[in-house]
């Protein structure tokens, strides 16, 4: 039988500057995917979150449908079937 | 392509715009990053190698090197500001924008906002932040001049003496370094700030230079187009003297110094900080040349009616000859100028919004 685990997966926008394929990974908490994410591609890291960690400003996370909380610790719990998109935010003209 | 032609670089809003061409006829080369910000241009060195400098809308602040005149660029990193610890003061240690790239002597530095200063050993592979400037106690006193917070976006190095560095801050002052970057020293005495209470008028450390630059062919010398008006240092910017009786007004952001002429250069009145546009909708450019003792005021060949063009702090550049100059204004209109600024054509009137120009 097949583990579930939880899948990450990026804004197509972020193809226009880099690769950013969509990861499983073991992961508990958002922090854990998101750094599975940047073990794969380190430079998806600076794109997603700012100097000190946090998610940048105009980049929005849903878990399962639901707009992550803690844009600061990534403290969000994941489950092993959990789906996490990291998008842009709408903003700009 | 010509071996006279020369090559120009303009910094908009959506993408690096390389003009190719001379005196007054330029064209459109290539543009490189499309649709994205670019706040600065590092131009080529002789060896070819430049540097841009993107601010992407919801990805943040990135840096791309060119090692063959910007026909192919690669991403590199950008400069990062360490861990902030608990409860520091002043503004977030995130980094906003690259607001200034300069190289001299083998080091290229970075000017950003929220003010720290960034310098590269290795032409932006790795940045370093300058701790002593940034962890100087004035810094907490300085503020945002256009932006939320304060920001860099004049780097004077020196041409021949590489320990000699000056930069200016919106709002912050001018800090100078006598051993090549690594201890600063405030370094705008003389200067005034109408928009402070009175007992702060003449704080250095309060100072909104809008741009300073530092004449290559006697470095002693530097002009400073202040919030405030004009401003020169005759000392290396241990003093500044007031230049008074510039015509139209003594607002603005930008100066131009003449590569030869340390006595001769370029400003783009403004009618005021609160009404950002020509005075009277008609664009000019002042020149001097005679160390701002006296102007002249030039209009051939640029809008003398329903004016709304801004030429912001990085808008003005004058190419090696001392004669050829290219001015672009934030609502996207660039001119050139092939005799010093006597009469100017125009390059592009629909161009983004132009955040710097390079030769």
């Amino acid at each position: 039988m097949i583990q579930a685990m939880p899948r990450v997966e990026f804004t197509p926008q972020l193809r226009r500057f880099l690769q950013a394929d969509a990861v499983h990974c073991e992961a508990s908490t958002l922090a854990q995917a998101l750094d599975a994410a940047f073990a794969v591609n380190p430079r998806l890291r600076g794109y997603v979150l700012d100097d000190q960690g946090h998610v940048r400003p105009n980049v929005v996370v849903f878990i399962d449908g639901r707009r992550a909380l803690d844009r600061t610790h990534l403290s969000d719990p994941l489950q092993p079937n959990s789906t996490v998109h990291v998008l842009q935010a709408l903003s700009g003209g | 392509m010509s071996s006279s032609t020369q090559r120009a670089w303009v910094a908009t809003r959506k993408g690096l715009v390389e003009l190719a061409g001379g005196g007054t006829q330029w064209q459109v080369r290539r543009t490189s990053f499309l649709g994205d910000p670019v706040s600065m241009v590092l131009p080529p060195l002789p060896d070819g190698r430049m540097l841009a400098a993107l601010n992407l809308g919801h990805f943040g602040v990135k840096v791309h090197a060119s090692a063959d005149h910007g026909a192919t660029w690669q991403e590199v990193a950008a400069p990062a500001y360490p861990t902030q610890p608990e409860g520091a003061a002043g503004p977030a240690w995130k980094l906003q924008l690259i607001w200034s790239l300069a190289h001299a002597h083998g080091t290229t530095w970075a000017g950003t906002i929220p003010g720290g200063l960034f310098r590269s050993a290795d032409f932006g592979q790795s940045w370093e932040l300058v701790n002593d400037l940034w962890h100087r106690p004035e810094r907490l006193e300085w503020f945002g001049g256009g932006y939320d917070a304060p920001g860099i976006h004049s780097l004077c190095p020196h041409p021949s003496d590489a320990s000699e560095m000056l930069i200016a801050i919106s709002c912050g002052g001018a800090w100078r370094s006598h051993d090549g970057g690594d201890t600063w020293a405030q370094s705008a005495h003389g200067m005034q700030a109408d928009f402070m209470p009175p007992e702060h008028a003449d704080n250095p450390n309060t100072q909104d230079a809008h741009l300073i630059v530092r004449s290559p062919s006697d470095p002693s010398r530097l002009w400073c187009q202040h919030h405030g008006g004009i401003w020169r240092s005759v000392d290396g910017g241990r003093s500044w003297q007031a230049v008074k009786g510039a015509p139209l007004s003594s607002f603005g952001f930008a100066v131009a110094v003449h590569p030869l002429k340390p006595d001769t250069a370029w400003f783009a009145p403004a009618v005021a900080d609160q009404c950002r546009v020509p005075v009277g909708q008609a664009l000019a450019v002042n020149r001097t040349h005679d160390g701002g003792k006296s102007f002249e005021t030039l209009r051939k060949g640029l809008p003398q009616q329903d004016c709304y063009d801004l030429v912001y702090r990085h808008g003005l550049a004058v190419a090696e000859d001392g004669q050829t100059l290219l001015m672009g204004s934030t609502t996207g209109s660039l001119w050139a100028s092939a005799d010093g600024g006597d009469s100017w054509e125009a390059v592009s009137l629909h161009l983004p919004p132009i955040y710097a120009v390079r030769f």
